[in-house]
């Protein structure tokens, strides 16, 4: 995922490119299930028993029916093309060797995601991240507080946030950050899964979920503002 | 640090926040947020952005030649596996 991918279309003059005539979100911060338990497809059913007894053409009927959701996955979680793309293909060879494992104890989409993060966390900490030395290492966000953040009424989000505003700014977040905030807000996982599969504690992951959020909020505002920039 | 809720500074209340938030509990209903204007801008924000980053997936195809290269991956190790059976099975006579 780079820059040039997502092009700003944030209406200058106008907060965050925001819709400032719609109405404020609701009250309540609602989570939205993640389709953990997906309605059977008779037509992936069918593909994926063939291709658990080895047909290749049922194998290339199930990564035409994932690889949109797998290669956006890599590449959100990543931010860089080549490596979304071999990430895609190594998690689709994994695939290949596992499938005549997979039981049926979950949806097949959900049991393939799960491989598929894994397959980008296993080259994540290949590479060195430490999500406990990425916090450290960040500024400490708490401590812009208020203060900083509320000086004027007009500069609080509401509305609808553009799309490719909010793309752009996940992409620049730092590694740790964005890791946590595609899982949870994206891609709808718990924070008691979100410990399990990066090992770290449940109060980690909502810290790091928390700043996350302080930093695209910082991050969509000063997008929307640019004369305002010297 | 006071213990009644109603009467948190800001720095207090942002401190539970993300406890808060991630606990599931209705953070709208908080004492300080019915008090503090900030705070609730704040959280507003924040909910914003949660309900945005749902609506983000998927949205990109890979490039059209990868099954080609995971095909021929595919092959690849099969053909390993393949010559290691040849090699595993004793001739017979």
């Amino acid at each position: 995922m780079t820059r040039s991918r997502y092009p700003s279309t944030s209406p200058e003059g106008t907060s965050l490119g925001l819709d400032v005539s719609a109405p404020p979100p609701a009250p309540e911060m609602k989570r939205v299930a993640f389709p953990t338990a997906a309605t059977p497809d008779p037509a992936q059913a069918d593909a994926l028993a063939r291709a658990q007894a080895g047909d290749h053409q049922a194998f290339a009927q199930l990564y035409s029916l994932h690889k949109r959701r797998i290669y956006s996955l890599c590449l959100r979680m990543v931010g860089n093309i080549a490596e979304a793309e071999d990430l895609t293909q190594e998690a689709f060879l994994q695939l290949h060797r596992k499938i005549g494992t997979f039981r049926g104890d979950s949806a097949f989409s959900t049991w393939l995601h799960r491989l598929a993060i894994n397959v980008v966390l296993m080259q994540l900490r290949k590479k060195g991240l430490s999500l406990i030395s990425l916090d450290e290492a960040m500024e400490p966000v708490p401590e812009e507080g208020p203060g900083r953040s509320f000086g004027e009424r007009d500069l609080a989000l509401s509305g609808t946030i553009d799309r490719l505003a909010l793309e752009r700014a996940v992409a620049d977040l730092p590694a740790g950050y964005r890791l946590i905030f595609i899982l949870h807000d994206v891609e709808g996982y718990e924070h008691n899964e979100i410990a399990s599969m990066l090992e770290c504690s449940i109060g980690n992951s909502k810290s790091q979920l928390h700043k996350a959020r302080l930093r695209l909020r910082d991050a969509l505002r000063a997008n929307s503002l640019p004369e305002a920039q010297p | 640090m006071t213990s009644d809720p109603a009467l948190m500074s800001c720095a207090e209340f942002q401190a539970k926040l993300p406890d808060l938030i991630g606990s599931g509990v209705d953070a709208s209903s908080h004492p300080h947020i019915r008090n503090c204007e900030l705070c609730r801008a704040l959280l507003a924000d924040l909910e914003t952005i949660a309900e945005a980053a749902r609506k983000l997936l998927p949205i990109v195809d890979p490039p059209d030649d990868l099954w080609a290269h995971i095909e021929s991956a595919i092959r690849s190790e099969e053909g390993d596996f393949d010559s290691i059976k040849q090699r595993a099975v004793p001739p017979s006579n």
